[in-house]
C-alpha cells in the first residue's frame, strides 16, 4: 500500500476526529465535496456535524475558530489556498496570534495551508506564506517535507494549546509517498539530518528538500557528499540542529521556495552569521524564487522557483569560495 | 419608538425594574469615565482613555439582559456601562487603565482592552468588527457540543465599524448558521472625525438585516426604555432560535473619540439635537416621573458610585506596575515551541 501526502493530511484529520471530540474541520467546499484537493474526503459522510463547508470569508473563519477555541475546542480551518489567508490575516495574527498573551486564555486553533507552486497555478495559488506568519510572535508555523511529517506534524499541530499555521505543500500532495504512517515521530520542533555529508549543508524545509535532494545526488557523482538539514518547523527554528550541520561542513546554502526579501531563508543566514561565525569556511548562501510574483505559464515558473539544477549550481558557487 | 415588525417572542420584560437596573449601572459608568478622564488629565494615564457618553443607556439596556456565566458578552470602547452590568468589577477598569499588574490584562494590554474570555467576555482587538465573529465561534462551539441550551451572544459595534468587510463576514456567517447572536450597532453618528454621510450611503443602517436575511430593529438610544425593549425583543427572539438579530441604537456621542479629542467637528446644532440628548439625564428624570425612584433614591444611587470609583482608583494607584524583568516573556503557551531567541 503507498500513501501520498494528501491521504497522510486526510488521515491524520481523520484520526483527530476520531479520537477527540472537540476536533472539527471549517472551510470552503470541504464537506460532501470533500475539498478543493479533496484533503477530507470521505470525512463529511462520517463526522457531518464537525466537517462544515464555510462561507468565502476568511476574516470570520479564522474569527469562528478562535471563538471556538475559548470555548475548548480544536477548530482546524481548511484554507483552500495559502494565499487567501491573507483575507484572514487580520484574525490570525492579531487575535489568534495575541490571544493568549493577552488573556492568558490559550488558542489552540490549526489553519491548514495549501502551499507553494505547481505548474500553471499562477500568482495567486501559488504562494508560501511561512514567512510572514512566522514573524508574529504567538504563531507555530510547521512545513513538512514527507509523508510521515505530513501526519505525524498535523496531529501534533491539532493538539498544540496555540495557533499554528501548518504549510502542506500542493506539489508533494500526489508526488510523494509512503508506505506506511508513522506510529512515532521526532517531535515537530526539531529539525532532521535528511541526509548525511561533510563538503555543505542545504537547509530548507517543504518541497525545497526533494530538489536539494536530487542535487545532493548530482553532485555526489561529482564527489561531494552534500548534508541537508529539514527545518521541519521555521518557528521555532531548531537552529542547535542546523548549527551542529554548519560545525561538520563549514558551508552553508540555505533554500527557500518562498519570495527572497527577508523570510525564513534570511532569518536561518542571520542566526548562522550571529551564533556561528566562526564555524563558517565560506559566506553563507541562500536561494529563493525570484522578486516577481508567481509566473502562470511553466516555462516561466520553473525559472521563477529553486530547482534541483539552481541549488546545484548555488552548491557548486559554495563549494568553490 | 422600537419599531418591530413582528410580535415579541419570550418574555415580557419588567420595564421598571430592569430601568432601575440599567440606570445603576449607567450612573456607575458615567462615574468611573468622568473620573478616569480626570486621571487622564492629569497625566496620570498612559495610552488612552475612551469614554461612553451618551451611550451609557444603549450599552447598558443590553447587558443588563444578559446573564453571566451562560451569556457571551463581546463590549466594545464605549460600553463601560454593559461591562458593568454584565458583572465586571470596577476595579478591573481601575486596574487596567492604571497599570496594574492584578489588572486581567497584567499591565499586557490597556484601557478598553481588558477582558474574561473564559467567563463569556472576549477581550476587543482595536480591529473593528473582529469581536462578531469571535462570539459567534463561542456560540457555533456551545451549539456543536450541544451545550448552546437557549444562551446568546451579544457584540458591540458603531457605526464606523459597519465599513469593515469583517462586520459584513461575520454577519452573513452567523445568518447562514442561524446563531443565537445580537450585534448591537450604536450609531453615534460619528467615527472618529468621520460623519455617517463618509461612512455609508443607506439610509438606515438597520436596512442592513435585509440584505443577510435576519431581523432588525432599531431603538433610541438617548431613551433607555426604548433600548431596554428593543433589546428584549432582540434578545427573546435570538434565544428562540430565529438567528442573529442586529439592533441599532440612535445617539450622539457626547465626547471626543477619546479624552485627547475634543471632538469640534460635531456641531452646535447637532449637539442641540434631539440626537444629543444625555441618555442618563434622560432616564434620570423618567425614574422621577415614573416614580420608579425618587429624587433621594439617585443621589444615593451616585454618592454610592462616587465612593465606589474613588475606592477603586484608589486601589488600583496604589498596585504594583508589571516588572519587566521578572516578566514571562513568552507569546506561545506550550513551552516546546517557545522561540528562545528574544530571551537575555
Amino acid at each position: 500500500m503507498s500513501i501520498t501526502y494528501l491521504e497522510a493530511i486526510r488521515q491524520a484529520q481523520a484520526k483527530a476526529l476520531a479520537d477527540n471530540p472537540n476536533v472539527f474541520i471549517y472551510g470552503q467546499d470541504i464537506g460532501a465535496f470533500g475539498g478543493a484537493f479533496k484533503a477530507t474526503k470521505g470525512l463529511f459522510e462520517k463526522y457531518p456535524d464537525r466537517v462544515i463547508d464555510a462561507p468565502i470569508s476568511e476574516d470570520a473563519m479564522i474569527g469562528l475558530a478562535v471563538g471556538a477555541a475559548i470555548e475548548g475546542m480544536r477548530p482546524i480551518i481548511e484554507m483552500q489556498f495559502a494565499d487567501f489567508s491573507t483575507v484572514g490575516f487580520n484574525q490570525i495574527v492579531n487575535q489568534a496570534a495575541t490571544h493568549y498573551w493577552r488573556t492568558n486564555v490559550p488558542c489552540p486553533i490549526t489553519v491548514r495551508l495549501p502551499s507553494g507552486g505547481t505548474p500553471g497555478s499562477g500568482p495567486f495559488h501559488s504562494q508560501c506564506m511561512e514567512a510572514i506568519y512566522a514573524h508574529y510572535p504567538g504563531i507555530i508555523v510547521m512545513t513538512p517535507a514527507t509523508v510521515e511529517d505530513a501526519y505525524s506534524m498535523l496531529l501534533e499541530a491539532i493538539y498544540t494549546d496555540d495557533p499554528v499555521i501548518f504549510c502542506e505543500h500542493k506539489y508533494l500532495y500526489y508526488h510523494l509517498k509512503a508506505d506506511s504512517l508513522p506510529k512515532q515521530s521526532l517531535p515537530a520542533e526539531s529539525a532532521r539530518i535528511t541526509r548525511s555529508g561533510r563538503h555543505a549543508t542545504v537547509i530548507t524545509y517543504s518541497a525545497m528538500i526533494h530538489e536539494a535532494l536530487l542535487a545532493a545526488d548530482s553532485l555526489h557523482d561529482d564527489g561531494y557528499e552534500i548534508e541537508i538539514v529539514d527545518l521541519r518547523c521555521v518557528k521555532p527554528l531548531d537552529i542547535d540542529t542546523v548549527l551542529g550541520s554548519v560545525a561538520r561542513t563549514g558551508r552553508a546554502l540555505v533554500v527557500g521556495e518562498a519570495f527572497p526579501w527577508g523570510g525564513v531563508t534570511a532569518e536561518v543566514i542571520s542566526r548562522i552569521a550571529s551564533e556561528g561565525f566562526h564555524l563558517l569556511d565560506a559566506p553563507p548562501a541562500k536561494l529563493n524564487a525570484r522578486d516577481t510574483p508567481i509566473p502562470y505559464h511553466p516555462d516561466l515558473w520553473r525559472y521563477h522557483r529553486p530547482t534541483a539544477s539552481s541549488i546545484k549550481s548555488a552548491i557548486q558557487k559554495l563549494l568553490k569560495d | 419608538m422600537a419599531d418591530i415588525a413582528t410580535q415579541s417572542t419570550g418574555a415580557e420584560i419588567d420595564l421598571p425594574e430592569a430601568f432601575q437596573n440599567a440606570f445603576r449601572w449607567m450612573v456607575l459608568a458615567r462615574t468611573f469615565e468622568d473620573k478616569i478622564a480626570s486621571v487622564y488629565r492629569a497625566g496620570k494615564i498612559v495610552g488612552g482613555v475612551y469614554v461612553g457618553r451618551g451611550q451609557e443607556a444603549f450599552s447598558a439596556a443590553l447587558a443588563v439582559q444578559l446573564n453571566r456565566g451562560k451569556d457571551i458578552y463581546a463590549p466594545l470602547i464605549r460600553d463601560m456601562a454593559g461591562r458593568a452590568a454584565f458583572g465586571e468589577p470596577v476595579i478591573d477598569a481601575a486596574r487596567t487603565y492604571l497599570g496594574s499588574a492584578k489588572g486581567s490584562m497584567r499591565g499586557r494590554d490597556g484601557n478598553i482592552h481588558r477582558g474574561s474570555p473564559r467567563e463569556g467576555v472576549p477581550a476587543m482587538i482595536s480591529h473593528l468588527g473582529a469581536m462578531i465573529s469571535v462570539v459567534g465561534g463561542m456560540l457555533f462551539a456551545r451549539r456543536l457540543r450541544g451545550e448552546l441550551e437557549n444562551s446568546v451572544g451579544a457584540a458591540c459595534i458603531g457605526d464606523g465599524a459597519t465599513s469593515t468587510g469583517s462586520v459584513h463576514e461575520a454577519l452573513n456567517l452567523a445568518a447562514i448558521e442561524k446563531l443565537p447572536l445580537v450585534v448591537a450597532i450604536a450609531n453615534n453618528q460619528f467615527a472618529y472625525s468621520t460623519p455617517t454621510s463618509r461612512q455609508f450611503a443607506c439610509k438606515d443602517l438597520v436596512d442592513r438585516a435585509i440584505g443577510y436575511g435576519i431581523e432588525g430593529i432599531n431603538v433610541d438610544g438617548t431613551d433607555l426604555a426604548d433600548c431596554l425593549q428593543g433589546f428584549n425583543k432582540a434578545l427573546s427572539r435570538a434565544r428562540s432560535g430565529k438567528g442573529p438579530q442586529l439592533v441599532v441604537g440612535k445617539l450622539l456621542r457626547l465626547a471626543g473619540h477619546g479624552e485627547h479629542d475634543d471632538a469640534h467637528y460635531i456641531s452646535k446644532q447637532m449637539r442641540a439635537s434631539s440626537l444629543g440628548k444625555d441618555c442618563l439625564a434622560v432616564a434620570r428624570k423618567r425614574m422621577i416621573a415614573e416614580n420608579w425612584g425618587s429624587e433621594e433614591d439617585c443621589k444615593v444611587l451616585e454618592e454610592k458610585a462616587i465612593e465606589e470609583v474613588e475606592n477603586a482608583i484608589l486601589q488600583a494607584s496604589g498596585e504594583e506596575s508589571p516588572d519587566a524583568y521578572t516578566h514571562d516573556w513568552n507569546a506561545c503557551f506550550s513551552e516546546r515551541f517557545r522561540d528562545t531567541q528574544s530571551d537575555p
